[in-house]
């Protein structure tokens, strides 16, 4: 979607040319392409030019293809200071002085990787680590982006090739499923896996894939097939269980086939054979999408199911609190009047009239309030149950009811709630027992679905699961600082391992004044696939919009239930760690009792035997579901990778968005069990760790002074400075231990376009037409202009001070900078070109993110701006994070002392 | 004077009592030589059209252990104003309102005819009865239906101020809120769960916040309605909601497996009834009505599991000790049915099904809190239909003829003692001076808690004669029993009855044939047996027949043996205590119908007639009827029934055959109007299946064994192998001889 002409192809720049580049300037239109550098190791551009830029040669590495050829290809790294690229001279202790000379010469005729690659450096000046006359070369993100959009926005991303590198997740871009799964189901660190274990360990490079297994695609895409093996269900390897792939090899005339993962041989049954075509292909390979095609489905048999039953549809519970706070707030009558049309938008499949999914009924304080809804009755029925200590289900028929059948009891009752608890004086509540209650529901009609809690207050009323406020900021920064992580109690693990069991999703929207204690109120959520919403201090009219669109999407999803995920691999890897929204009991087998379009699940590899470069290594993720009309599916998606001996190949085919997908989740769950500062020093040591060893066996000898990173880490260092000083990981004052438990979960399953824009924020100036974004810094607010930030949770406006009165008026409908209300979340309808054009843009990035974000105006010098602030996460930050520049530096200090 | 026949049923007329002695034996020696101790049958709420209650308060003897109330037999002092308590001696100054009395102008408690008196006490707040359905759901659906429309004729014979409340249980209880408009609301409470009455206030919301101890104690009855009034309403406000509510009713909604039954909390329902009750209206009138279609199968409680092919236990399995529930079952009951005796609320059974119930395990509730206890095989039957109407029949003044939390207490002059109680009453245990140490039925007390009871409810009441033979009572001398019942009357008055008694004492020895004369067979009888039944309900009943034997003889025992109350052969252990129930609590004319069933016969030889309850009774060309009080029995004899089938009845020449068709049925509808519980009314004819209700009660004076002996004219064999009559005779006879010396 860039603005400027594109390049063209990738593979069209000639060694060495690289596209313009002005990461200081951030106004990437202004400058024309130019001609940076030399073809050859004249990476180094003049001072004047800005910084080089490689072309990044992210293209498929063919076998075959690579090392032969002379190396006039980019170096891996290079390491010439531009003076541009200088921090804000506030950062600056020193004087900027002239700029160092170039250190081409240090370029020799090494064997240098042709993948593009950069090379920031920092130099470092005589006073050793001082930043004193530091120069360095801060790459800039909104450039890599720009960049990547620009040269592989445009033409389809076609999968058939092993290892390729996806486009960036910034970049919109179509695939082609052509035998690998979509990187919008699949994004690994590395395509390209280091053949021993040695040479992983050496390169410290995390292996892990990010898997999205019910990803939304875009509807040019089309959804995977579904395939139907009959009566005797998806064919297998016998031996490991690995699903029919494209991978899979046919012999003898296709009377057998060799499985891809463990080199199995098994007899095709004689329903499934085919003859060969002369290249040992199945002559219907194309006819087959598990043939053919990455990603497909399988039609599960009664053998995938539940104690041999077919499943029944899926039910969803709403379970509203009713107590004194949530009525006061006006969330109940809110929430009962907007579930009147949304029960008409229950996900269905296809092109099915009706959703089968039943719903029930639950409202709650500190007893659980059952109603019957069924059809046949006059008035809805409530049932009170307040023996929370020993929760059960009070009814059977008429609890979980078909939509359209008992529509005029539905109506009634939800008219009736809000009446019936007007007066109510009940301030106390209960968590576990509504959760049990809602499991104990699904249980007793044996099926599996979806909790909608919505609940306001710490639950502190005599049940099981009560909790205490065990709030204690002065923990933060000590060795106990984790516990505040923590469950305060192991009941909810009990509870959600037994809502697994039942394929019980448990989704919780959270309205609290005060401290609730999310770190133990999202434990049952987390654990069972369900997401956590939260709206500090609700207040209908400012909170409303921002709920009810959270509300429609949430129930709108279409969700797998009951769900089991399964990742096999080639014989040399094996998955042994795993991150996001589910829970385990064995060691391979991922539970999810739901599963939506939005959730990820990481995955980290780790060698247990060699790998072979010829056979690459293959990933299989099996997902088995119950879809939303009570199907069993099996999906199935494939992931074909190179090996490589040079671990040159490993640092070409990274991915640093995925990486820090994975190093934010491995953080982040860090926390519960160590010190955030163990943590932290952890990131840093391992970042330090990957670039020292690439420095060491992939860069050519250099100058100490020299900071030199592979093409794809490049921004490695300012990603990973966003993560370290995050809420979780650096908390400042006014963050709330709340808030951070919340986003630590929120994380937790969050993919890799989440990640990236939530640790490094959007700032787009709307005084552009079409506005690229800039870099995060305060340095880039121009007092004379508007901008929009956002960062996938929130969405700011920032007002300059001496923005025009014309755009004020046209945007704010006031006649003066002074007359905006701070803090303002709607702007005006107003009919101007620019008002449109802003509510516009706003919509479309709220359009782009699976949680609605809510506007904050901010006016320049206004109190808010800190909180505006604090998402400047180039600068350094009031919490004590380091700015780009100086974690750069620090970096580079790590290294140095690495490879000293 | 008049004979002693007409003494006793003038007695029982005016004072609802009847003695086996009339004419007391005056020395402990000489009493316990009789046999059939001194005992009454009591009656204390016997309908009095005739006696209109006084408007004011009793008076008492002032001596703190005594406290006997002012009654005729007391001698007074009209010019001194002093009155002398006849069973203390102790000397009372009348109080003030009486200055104005003399021997023209006594007070009503001091006229002869006025030895039963009910003084209407003004004190004490009036607190509205309260009636709560416990009702089973796990029923088939007519049933249902059908005791549905029962409940909702009923609310409109409740009297309109009355308390009402709804709990419906099968797999979960559920206790309903009344008061709400729209949404019907109700709280739920798992059936398997034993609750405190503690825990199910609290859950109930019913728990007061923070009042001190102090002031809720003694809390006055007005502020509870305040309190409650979500599960208990009148029925005025909320009869149309309620009607609703219970056509809402649905059957238990929860699946029942092929070969299950369903799973019934009736443990769990009444322990709750009785919870909510407890906390929310201690000591006033009260009646917990539990509707049940079937044996609880779950919980606290349970007499059976809910598979189907284990079958509920019978005398069979009890003997043999296999029945696995039932002990832990009845400490279940018996408990609630305790603690509601102490909160003076009563619980009725209304069982219908055809298979047991558990009344075995559940009989406590109704025995001990004086509730009725019905049984039935449907509640889609007359039976119960009609029953249930009658517990809100009116009496002559259109009060309801039930009384709620009685205390009866009994005092006695100084020959004598009270031994002990049987009828529907707990032992409050006060242990006065006129309490003796040997008991009989439910002793060491002289006060006893009914309550429910009505105007039959009639308890016997053990004496023992204290005085001692070398201390003869003076000449003339007579011994006097005064009887005070205070309860709350179903107008929510509180009233005491005071009934005051005196017999003469007699010297067994110089006057024998008084005693003898005054000796009220009938009565007698009745008291045994009871003494004999409450035995058998703790003693094994081989046991009983053997005391019973060595007590006495008489002709009725015969059948008393013969009969469900004694034997269980042939019955359930849920029927027998279905009998004994009633036996324990009717007057003596019912009681003596149960004992010897009643046979009417009906034929063109005459008039109907009594006719001896004999297998030789059975005839062709008559029409038998048979009470037994649980059963009406309509027999047609060979040749009757023949008749009938042929049509005669139809052909207007024979409109005498017509009339004879109709006569016994037009008895049976008239016994069936009076009766409570309704009887079993069976319609049968020779051959008929049903005949054997008539069969197996007629002494088998002819039996397949001796049948051709008898000549095959007359009578009908009985297929038994049962002694008869005859030879019971025989045997006594020979037993009288050898054992009289």
């Amino acid at each position: 979607s860039g603005s400027f002409p594109n390049p063209g192809l990738y593979g069209s720049y000639p060694q060495g040319q690289a596209p313009p580049l002005s990461q200081a300037q951030g106004h990437l239109g202004a400058q024309p392409p130019q001609r940076s550098a030399p073809p050859q190791a004249s990476t180094f551009t003049s001072p004047a030019s800005g910084g080089p830029r490689m072309p990044s040669m992210t293209g498929p590495f063919l076998p075959g293809q690579g090392f032969g050829g002379p190396s006039l290809s980019q170096p891996n790294h290079v390491s010439s200071p531009p003076p541009q690229a200088l921090p804000p001279g506030t950062q600056m202790t020193g004087p900027p002085g002239p700029p160092p000379p170039m250190h081409s010469s240090q370029q020799p005729g090494y064997q240098l990787q042709q993948n593009g690659e950069f090379f920031p450096k920092v130099r470092l000046g005589a006073k050793g680590f001082s930043y004193s006359g530091v120069f360095l070369f801060a790459f800039s993100i909104i450039q890599v982006i720009e960049d990547d959009r620009n040269n592989r926005g445009s033409e389809p991303f076609v999968t058939g090739v092993r290892g390729q590198v996806p486009p960036l997740v910034t970049t919109n871009f179509l695939v082609k499923d052509q035998g690998n799964a979509s990187p919008r189901y699949i994004r690994c660190t590395s395509y390209n896996i280091p053949c021993t274990s040695d040479m992983a360990k050496q390169a410290q490079v995390p292996l892990a894939a990010v898997i999205k297994p019910l990803a939304r695609l875009p509807p040019e895409e089309a959804s995977p097939y579904v395939v139907d093996h009959g009566e005797s269900g998806p064919l297998r390897c016998n031996r490991c269980k690995a699903y029919m792939c494209p991978f899979m090899q046919f012999i003898e005339g296709g009377r057998r086939f060799q499985c891809c993962f463990c080199s199995c041989i098994n007899d095709v049954p004689p329903q499934y054979f085919q003859h060969l075509d002369h290249t040992g292909k199945r002559v219907d390979a194309y006819d087959r999408p598990e043939l053919s095609l990455g990603s497909y489905e399988f039609l599960a048999t009664v053998d995938y199911c539940k104690n041999n039953k077919f499943p029944s549809p899926p039910a969803f519970i709403f379970m509203i609190d009713v107590s004194y706070n949530a009525i006061r707030s006006g969330l109940v009558r809110l929430l009962c009047e907007e579930l009147k049309s949304l029960l008409d938008f229950l996900p269905r499949e296809g092109g099915t009239e009706e959703s089968a999914i039943r719903v029930g009924f639950v409202t709650y304080n500190k007893v659980l309030h059952f109603y019957n809804v069924k059809s046949s009755l006059a008035q809805p029925q409530m049932m009170v149950v307040s023996d929370v200590a020993d929760m059960f289900v009070p009814l059977l028929d008429g609890f979980l009811v078909n939509v359209s059948e008992s529509r005029a009891v539905i109506t009634s009752l939800l008219d009736q709630i809000p009446e019936m608890f007007a007066d109510t004086r009940e301030t106390e509540t209960v968590f576990a027992p509504v959760i049990q209650a809602g499991m104990e529901a699904l249980k007793a009609a044996e099926c599996a679905g979806k909790l909608f809690l919505f609940h306001t207050s710490l639950p502190i009323a005599e049940a099981p699961g009560k909790l205490k406020n065990r709030d204690d900021r002065k923990l933060i920064n000590t060795d106990k600082e984790k516990t505040l992580f923590q469950p305060q109690t192991g009941a909810y693990q009990t509870l959600a391992k037994e809502c697994v069991a039942q394929g019980c999703c448990v989704d919780l929207f959270l309205f609290p004044n005060q401290y609730v204690d999310v770190a133990t109120l999202s434990v049952v959520p987390q654990l069972t696939g369900g997401s956590v919403y939260k709206y500090a201090c609700f207040q209908v009219e400012n909170d409303q919009e921002r709920f009810l669109s959270d509300l429609r999407r949430d129930v709108q999803k279409v969700v797998g239930f009951d769900a089991v995920m399964r990742v096999r691999t080639s014989t040399g890897i094996r998955a042994v760690d795993f991150f996001g929204a589910f829970y385990m009991s064995n060691t391979t087998d991922v539970e999810l009792a739901g599963l939506d379009g939005d959730k990820t699940v990481t995955v980290e590899f780790k060698h247990d035997d060699r790998l072979n470069e010829e056979s690459g290594a293959l990933l299989q993720c099996a997902l088995l579901y119950t879809s939303c009309a009570g199907q069993r599916r099996l999906r199935i998606h494939n992931l074909a990778l190179n090996c490589c001996t040079q671990l040159a190949d490993l640092y070409r085919n990274c991915e640093t968005d995925t990486l820090i997908n994975y190093m934010a989740k491995f953080a982040y769950r860090g926390v519960l069990n160590s010190p955030v500062k163990t943590v932290r020093d952890t990131l840093i040591t391992q970042c330090a760790q990957i670039l020292a060893c690439y420095r060491k066996n992939c860069a050519s000898p250099s100058s100490a002074g020299q900071l030199i990173l592979p093409e794809c880490m490049k921004l490695l260092p300012v990603y990973l400075n966003c993560v370290l000083k995050s809420d979780v990981l650096q908390p400042g004052a006014e963050v709330t231990t709340d808030d951070r438990a919340y986003v630590r979960q929120l994380v937790t399953s969050m993919d890799v376009a989440e990640t990236n824009v939530f640790f490094y924020p959007r700032l787009l100036p709307l005084s552009a037409t079409e506005p690229p974004a800039v870099r995060a810094s305060e340095e880039r607010l121009s007092n004379g202009d508007i901008y929009l930030l956002e960062n996938g949770l929130n969405l700011f406006l920032w007002v300059g001070a001496s923005v025009q009165q014309g755009v004020v008026q046209s945007l704010f409908n006031v006649s003066s900078f002074s007359q905006i209300t701070s803090g303002l979340s709607v702007l005006p309808v107003l009919d101007n070109p620019l008002s449109k054009k802003v509510r516009g843009l706003i919509d479309s990035l709220r359009a782009q993110r699976s949680r609605y974000m809510k506007l904050i105006v901010v006016k320049q010098e206004d109190k808010l701006e800190m909180l505006f602030k604090h998402f400047l996460v180039e600068d350094k930050s009031l919490s004590g994070g380091a700015s780009y520049v100086d974690f750069l530096c620090h970096m580079h200090k790590e290294i140095r002392q690495l490879l000293s | 004077m008049a004979t002693y026949l007409e003494f006793i049923q003038q007695n029982e007329e005016r004072d609802g009592v009847r003695f086996s002695w009339n004419v007391w034996p005056s020395s402990r020696l000489e009493a316990t030589r009789m046999v059939v101790p001194l005992a009454c049958l009591l009656t204390p709420l016997k309908e009095r059209p005739d006696l209109p209650p006084v408007q004011y308060e009793p008076v008492l003897c002032s001596r703190p252990t005594c406290k006997a109330i002012l009654n005729p037999l007391c001698q007074v002092d009209y010019r001194a104003k002093l009155w002398a308590c006849n069973f203390c001696f102790q000397r009372n100054q009348f109080p003030p309102a009486y200055t104005g009395i003399s021997e023209v102008n006594q007070p009503a408690e001091l006229m002869p005819q006025f030895s039963t008196i009910e003084y209407v006490l003004q004190r004490g707040a009036q607190s509205p009865l309260i009636f709560l359905y416990v009702v089973d759901t796990c029923l088939e659906e007519d049933d249902l239906q059908a005791l549905k429309e029962s409940l909702q004729m009923s609310l409109s014979l409740l009297p309109p101020d009355a308390l009402v409340g709804l709990i419906t249980f099968g797999r979960m209880v559920q206790v309903h809120e009344l008061s709400c408009e729209g949404i019907s609301k109700s709280y739920v409470f798992r059936g398997t769960k034993d609750l405190t009455a503690k825990q199910i206030q609290d859950m109930l919301g019913l728990t007061k916040p923070a009042v001190p101890m102090q002031q809720a104690r003694p809390g006055p009855p007005q502020e509870h309605p305040f309190v409650s009034s979500r599960f208990l309403q009148p029925v005025h406000k909320i009869d149309m909601n309620l009607t609703d509510l219970l056509g809402e009713l649905q059957r238990d909604p929860w699946p029942v497996t092929q070969g299950k039954r369903p799973l019934r909390s009736t443990g769990v329902a009444l322990s709750i009834a009785v919870g909510l009750l407890e906390g929310t209206f201690p000591n006033t009138g009260a009646r917990i009505m539990l509707f049940t279609g079937g044996p609880p199968t779950q919980g606290p409680g349970m007499v059976v599991g809910d598979e189907l092919k284990v079958p509920i236990r019978s005398w069979h399995d009890i003997e043999k000790d296999n029945a696995r529930f039932m002990k832990k079952a009845t400490k279940h009951y018996e408990m609630l049915a305790n603690r509601t005796a102490t909160n003076g609320h009563c619980i009725d059974i209304y069982a219908c099904a055809l298979d047991q119930t558990g009344l075995l395990e559940m009989k406590c509730c109704a025995n001990l809190t004086g509730g009725h206890m019905v049984m039935g095989d449907s509640f889609n039957t007359s039976l119960f239909k009609q029953t249930f109407q009658r517990i809100f029949s009116k009496d002559f003044n259109g009060d309801f003829r039930m009384a709620f939390g009685a205390t009866l207490e009994v005092k006695t002059s100084r020959e004598l003692k009270v031994a002990g109680a049987i009828g529907p009453c707990v032992s409050l245990n006060v242990k006065g001076p006129c309490v003796s140490e040997n008991e009989l039925g439910v002793g060491g007390t002289n006060q006893w808690k009914i309550c429910g009871l009505d105007p039959t409810s009639t308890l016997g009441i053990y004496f023992e004669v204290v005085n001692q033979h070398n201390a003869p009572v003076p000449q003339g001398g007579r011994g006097a029993i005064q009887f005070v019942t205070q309860y709350q009357h179903s107008s929510t008055q509180r009233r005491i009855r005071v009934t005051t008694i005196a017999r003469n004492w007699a010297d067994a020895q110089s006057q024998l044939r008084h005693i003898e004369a005054a000796f009220d067979q009938e009565a007698a009888a009745v008291l045994m047996a009871r003494l004999g039944v409450f035995r058998a309900e703790s003693e094994e009943g081989p046991d009983v027949l053997r005391w019973l034997d060595r007590q006495l003889i008489r002709l009725f025992m015969f059948h008393l043996r013969r009969s469900p109350f004694l034997q269980v052969f042939n019955n359930s252990p849920d029927e027998s205590s279905y009998y004994r129930h009633h036996f324990a609590r009717q007057d003596l004319t019912q009681s003596l119908i149960m004992i010897q069933p009643i046979l009417y016969s009906y034929s063109f030889h005459g008039p109907p007639e009594p006719v001896l309850l004999d297998s030789s009774s059975i005839l062709a060309d008559r029409i038998l009827l048979m009470d037994t009080f649980f059963q009406i029995v309509i027999y047609l004899g060979e040749t009757i029934a023949q008749w009938r089938k042929a049509g005669y009845q139809d052909m207007p020449e024979y409109e005498n055959f017509k009339h004879l068709l109709q006569a016994p049925l037009d008895d049976a509808q008239e016994i069936l109007q009076a009766r409570f519980p309704m009887p079993r009314y069976i319609n049968t004819e020779h051959g008929g299946s049903q005949a054997r209700f008539l069969l197996s009660k007629v002494n088998p004076s002819q039996t397949h064994n001796n049948l051709y002996a008898w000549g095959q004219e007359t009578g009908a064999p009985i297929l038994t192998d049962d002694v008869s009559l005859q030879v019971f005779m025989d045997h006594l006879k020979k037993l009288a001889v050898s054992s009289a010396c």
